[in-house]
């Protein structure tokens, strides 16, 4: 399932196959799925408590290109969607379209560089390689608005796991294992749109169901590049599930958050927290919502997210998605009031 | 009057820490007949209800400051910002934590040159802890922490912290207390997290829904030497704002405001500030749309340990605010 979730193609305004995917994961487990006018899928888990309303949200989108023109020599002219470095575009391998046609996003070889390598290009200054002689010929295989995204195979050994798009499918991949399972409230699970662009599905999903409490399901960066200095605690692979405290977007409500790690320790999950006030997700919109609500944000550290391979780890994914379960168990309890 | 807005500036509430401040509200607005409520953002609200047109007018509680990122092996703190902290504002002040804890920031002494302004990731909090195991035990990544200073009395004129915004939660705890003429069913939202991207104010307009909405908060001046081009002095009065970066107040509450102003002999100024925005910016786009004006307090050293302010104004502030909650605003047009 993992594999299946992480090989799929979805970038940003583009999630009809992941969505189709993940639809038929969960049908067996919900009472009602829905689609959005924004393509958000909501789906209803219904339980015998009342306990307010849950909502528990990941996004199916990815950040990958889509094709702006073709030029006369046949390549292809894009821009990303979402935020990519484009020192790790360079020289990679693409699916292109609907058809997945590969392609490799371009860049001239050493050879005929002066000292041009030095410097780091402009992504306007970027081309998708289809291997089309001219634009006639590209023209048969794909068109403006066509989406592309990094061609790499899931792997796993062991607990190490190896692909694209970990941001945030681990996310949906818990989503869909916790409605597998059984809770006593009832449970909306959001697989939003449009994340990566700016929070867009997660706005009128949240809009739409009203939740007194949200549990969003993330991939994040682990960044254990050789550190060279006493700065910083990134989260780190195989440390356990990460916790928000803060991002750019929101601050974790504070009883779940204490509740969180109360939870963690007493039932020997292993967790770690975000580095604050850095990067955003789904809460951001998903908190301010209608008259406001509790939310908290949960990761799986990823090394090298963004880019066309990430690294992580199994145990992780294992943490989030026993600490999503537990905390659903601790909002039903009503220990807060 | 200074008492209080000492004790307000005094307290240490950073963005998403605003508890310590609606309990120092709650305890004044308790037993003046208003109905108050906290909601799950932490928004403080205090109605006087009435059958009229619903006034909401808000002030944010929080203040900017810091939250721990990291613990070095020799108990040194590095930090991040809540909100626009401006580095060359905070070089060797001291700080101090929600928990009571103080520090002082330090500086990488090697790549700082006096005149240069280094960014906070090359600054530090030094609580004057022996190690990391020494500091572990009375801090934790996630604590926050604010500017501690005190506050210097002028006579009309006063310095402190955190005036951005506890003088606007003064003043609406002034007009809280006391019994408004008319009918009108008037909200005193205190709000959360106005310094990160006004939260507070989005989620309690929501609810409120209200047919007029004034924020209260403080603005730059153009009175300082050397200073950027403003016309807003510190003394001649709140200032009625036309237009900031988060909203264009419409012509029909700026003229219906400066209308009670100049009706009422209450001096003011009119604000047009380049940099920034309020609560007004989330309240005026909740729902289909809130008419939201906002009055401000000149305010010198804004986000700096020492924000200066004209006491003149706040009283004039006070006034003109309390002639529009009284005001029978349906009869208006609202």
């Amino acid at each position: 399932m993992l594999k299946e979730l992480c090989n799929a193609g979805g970038v940003s305004g583009n999630e009809k196959e992941i969505r189709d995917i993940i639809i038929n994961a969960i049908k067996p487990y919900c009472d009602s799925i829905k689609i959005d006018k924004l393509g958000n899928i909501i789906a209803l888990k219904k339980g015998n408590k009342k306990s307010g309303t849950i909502m528990i949200a990941a996004h199916m989108d990815e950040v990958g290109f889509m094709i702006k023109s073709i030029e006369e020599s046949g390549s292809l002219k894009f821009a990303p969607a979402g935020g990519i470095d484009p020192r790790v575009m360079i020289g990679k391998r693409l699916l292109v379209g609907k058809d997945k046609i590969p392609g490799i996003l371009a860049y001239k070889p050493i050879h005929v560089q002066r000292d041009d390598y030095k410097n780091i290009p402009k992504v306007s200054d970027l081309n998708i390689d289809i291997g089309a002689k001219d634009k006639k010929d590209a023209e048969k295989y794909a068109s403006a608005g066509d989406y592309a995204i990094f061609d790499t195979e899931f792997e796993k050994t062991g607990n190490l796991l190896k692909g694209k798009a970990f941001d945030d499918r681990f996310g949906c991949y818990a989503l869909i294992e916790l409605l597998k399972k059984k809770h006593d409230s009832s449970i909306y699970a959001v697989f939003t749109v449009q994340e990566e662009v700016g929070l867009r599905g997660a706005s009128a999903a949240a809009y739409g169901i009203m939740p007194d409490y949200a549990l969003i399901f993330e991939g994040t960066s682990a960044a254990e590049f050789p550190e060279k200095k006493d700065l910083a605690d990134f989260p780190k692979m195989g440390e356990g599930v990460v916790i928000t405290i803060s991002d750019r977007s929101m601050f974790s409500d504070r009883w779940l958050l204490e509740s969180a790690q109360n939870v963690a320790k007493k039932n020997k999950v292993k967790f770690q927290f975000k580095q604050p006030m850095i990067g955003g997700t789904d809460a951001g919109v998903i908190h301010t919502t209608g008259k406001g609500c509790r939310s908290l944000v949960f990761a799986v550290p990823c090394r090298y997210i963004h880019s066309p391979v990430g690294y992580a780890d199994m145990r992780d994914l294992k943490s989030m998605i026993k600490l999503g379960e537990l905390m659903i168990k601790e909002i039903n309890k009503g220990a807060h009031k | 009057m200074k008492n209080n807005i000492k004790a307000l500036t005094e307290i240490i509430a950073p963005s998403s820490y605003e508890m310590p401040v609606a309990d120092y509200l709650e305890k004044q607005l308790k037993g003046k007949g208003l109905k108050i409520s906290r909601d799950v953002m932490g928004n403080l609200i205090a109605r006087r209800p009435g059958k009229g047109r619903k006034i909401m007018l808000a002030a944010h509680m929080d203040e900017i400051g810091f939250m721990v990122k990291h613990i070095d092996k020799n108990g040194f703190l590095r930090f991040t910002v809540v909100g626009g902290i401006y580095p060359h504002n905070i070089v060797n002040t001291r700080v101090k934590f929600v928990s009571g804890i103080e520090g002082v920031i330090g500086i990488e002494e090697k790549d700082y040159k006096y005149k240069d302004i280094l960014p906070v990731s090359k600054m530090f909090i030094d609580i004057g802890a022996a190690d990391k195991k020494a500091a572990e035990k009375i801090i934790s990544i996630g604590d926050l922490a604010a500017v501690k200073d005190d506050f210097s009395d002028m006579g009309s004129r006063i310095a402190s912290k955190a005036l951005d915004d506890r003088i606007g939660c003064y003043m609406l705890l002034e007009l809280a207390k006391k019994k408004i003429k008319g009918n009108n069913d008037i909200y005193y939202v205190f709000t959360v997290q106005e310094e990160v991207g006004v939260r507070g104010a989005k989620t309690s307009a929501f609810s409120i829904d209200p047919d007029l909405a004034i924020a209260v908060d403080v603005t730059s001046t153009g009175d300082t030497p050397e200073c950027e081009l403003m016309d807003v002095h510190i003394g001649k009065g709140p200032t009625i704002k036309v237009k900031d970066n988060g909203l264009i107040v419409k012509r029909k509450v700026l003229d219906y405001m400066t209308n009670i102003a100049n009706k009422n002999k209450i001096p003011y100024q009119l604000e047009i500030l380049e940099h920034g925005a309020t609560d007004a910016y989330a309240i005026h786009m909740t729902k289909s749309g809130v008419l939201t004006g906002v009055v401000s307090i000149p305010t010198r050293y804004i986000h700096s340990c020492s924000e200066l302010i004209d006491l003149d104004d706040v009283k004039n502030g006070i006034k003109l605010i309390e002639k529009i909650v009284e005001d029978d605003i349906k009869k208006k047009g609202f």
